[in-house]
């Protein structure tokens, strides 16, 4: 399968690729792994006039420690952030140090990503700007309450993963904005948990479930999100169960009960892989088994 | 048209492309070779995984473009004065049968026991899991790539 015709451009700087973007407009796309975008392409659901490949802007791979970000995005929440840059690959999130020892959902959850060799590159922005309603990556930016940044011609905004998701392959970014950085917290006694449900290894989850927990006195719930994928047209909070949590002692009932609420008001897909109420069902399981795991 | 320069295997390519065209097609026709397969042309079954700065990759998924200035490896870089000691035990384990997946397997063998060369099993698995086989099951193939990683360390080499 080979692509329509259309003009490249390889920007090495940011500011060269918000300005091209702003020139083409909606008849651009952004290139960044291009695991996603390769297929879209080759399938010629995606047909742009300009590919813009982002690949090598090396301002926007990075991934860097609490304290070397500037003025911090968040105003509440844990303190101390990572900031990582949006064509950070799965291998690299993977991989550090860093993100292992302080924030271990990300790499944990890119490690069940694809195969080798979408890891190698595929990157993060690329895939939460994608927001595909399956994939992984959404799921552990909404648990970690990350904070998204996007510039465009008229200056940077930052957006909470909670609202960067808006249906299936839509986000909250206008057609003239790039992602750029995306930033999570340092946890500390937060324990967090990615847990998939996929036919095999390498395959897009049927249903995938992050949890953020932090326990208080009496091992009550103290703060709880729970980022939800393959469920329905896009990932989401499960705020009806986080709301069942928080100030309970997670004791396995209080768990079941709380996840019971999982699909709470959202429309489960079905597919040939899975019947609305056996994804359901997996959800619930997936659910409890995430929030024993991090308890 | 984009000129774009890449060295394969060690030698230097250079040629004007159309930015459409794969990364996987420029292999096979523009360098000529071939011994990089294209199985589903979807992504999927890594049979034209390739090696982009010792990384494996899959050239179906790339453009051509994207690949400039890269070092990349494919099969044919891996013999030198007779087969690599992956092909090797390929052959002594019966790990290939219609051939199709070979040359990507090898591939992601490769760089797995260059950065890790003594492999639990499991790493194997996960190390090939990008890349599909219809014909032998996986065994003989995750068989073959812990006799290599052995024979490699006894001889010494990468
Ligand atoms: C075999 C295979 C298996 C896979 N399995 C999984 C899986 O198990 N789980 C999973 O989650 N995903 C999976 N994926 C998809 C993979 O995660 C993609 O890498 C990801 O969805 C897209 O990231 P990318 O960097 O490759 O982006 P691209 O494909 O380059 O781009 C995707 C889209 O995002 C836009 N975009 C990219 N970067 C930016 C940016 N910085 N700002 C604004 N827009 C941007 C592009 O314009 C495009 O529309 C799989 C893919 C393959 C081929
Ligand atoms: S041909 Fe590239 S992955 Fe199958
Ligand atoms: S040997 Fe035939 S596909 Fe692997």
């Amino acid at each position: 399968m080979i692509p329509k015709r259309f003009e490249y451009f390889c920007p090495t700087s940011l500011q060269e690729a918000i300005s091209l973007l702003g020139t083409y407009g909606e008849e651009a796309k952004l290139l960044a792994g291009g695991q996603s975008l390769l297929s879209l392409l080759k399938l010629r659901v995606a047909d742009p006039k300009y590919l813009i490949d982002l690949g090598r802007i090396a301002e926007l791979a990075y991934i860097r420690e609490p304290g070397a970000c500037d003025a911090a995005a968040r105003t509440d929440g844990p303190e101390g952030e990572i900031a990582i840059g949006a064509l950070t690959t799965y291998a690299a999130i993977k991989g550090s140090r860093l993100l292992q020892g302080r924030c271990p959902l990300l790499p944990q959850t890119a490690a069940v990503v694809g195969d080798v060799q979408v890891r190698n590159r595929g990157t993060l922005g690329g895939s939460l700007a994608h927001a595909d309603p399956a994939g992984d990556m959404p799921a552990a930016v909404l648990a970690l309450r990350a904070e998204l940044k996007a510039v465009g011609p008229s200056g940077e905004r930052w957006i909470r993963a909670e609202e960067f998701f808006l249906g299936t392959f839509a986000t909250a970014l206008r057609p003239d904005e790039i992602l750029t950085e995306i930033r999570v917290p340092v946890l500390k006694a937060e324990k967090a948990v990615y847990l998939k449900a996929a036919r095999r290894p390498s395959d897009f989850a049927l249903v995938g479930v992050a949890v953020c927990l932090k326990l208080g006195r009496d091992q009550a719930c103290e703060e709880v999100a729970i980022g939800v994928t393959g469920v329905t047209e896009k990932p989401y909070r499960a705020t009806g169960v986080e709301g069942r949590l928080r100030g309970r002692r997670l004791e396995p009932k209080a768990i079941e009960d709380a996840a019971s609420a999982i699909t709470l008001g959202v429309e489960v897909s079905e597919s040939i892989h899975a019947s609305q109420g056996y994804r359901s069902h997996l959800a619930r399981v997936y659910a409890s088994r995430a929030l024993q795991a991090a308890r | 048209m984009h000129r774009i320069a890449v060295r394969i295997n060690g030698k230097a390519y250079g040629h004007e492309v159309e930015p459409r065209l794969l990364l996987v097609h420029y292999i096979r026709e523009k360098a000529r070779l071939t011994g990089t397969h294209v199985g589903c042309d979807t992504g999927n079954c890594g049979a034209c995984t390739t090696l982009l700065n010792g990384q494996p990759v899959k050239s179906c998924l790339m453009l051509a473009v994207q690949a400039n200035g890269a070092e990349l490896t494919t099969i044919e870089g891996l013999a030198g004065n007779g087969l690599h000691q992956i092909q090797e035990a390929f052959l002594d384990k019966f790990a290939v049968q219609c051939g199709y997946c070979t040359p990507g397997m090898i591939l992601s063998a490769y760089a797995l026991l260059k950065a890790n060369p003594k492999p639990e099993e499991g790493e194997i698995r996960e190390a090939i899991e990008g890349n599909l086989c219809m014909c032998t099951g996986y065994q003989q193939i995750v068989d073959a790539i812990g006799h290599a990683a052995r024979t490699m360390r006894m001889s010494g080499s990468r």
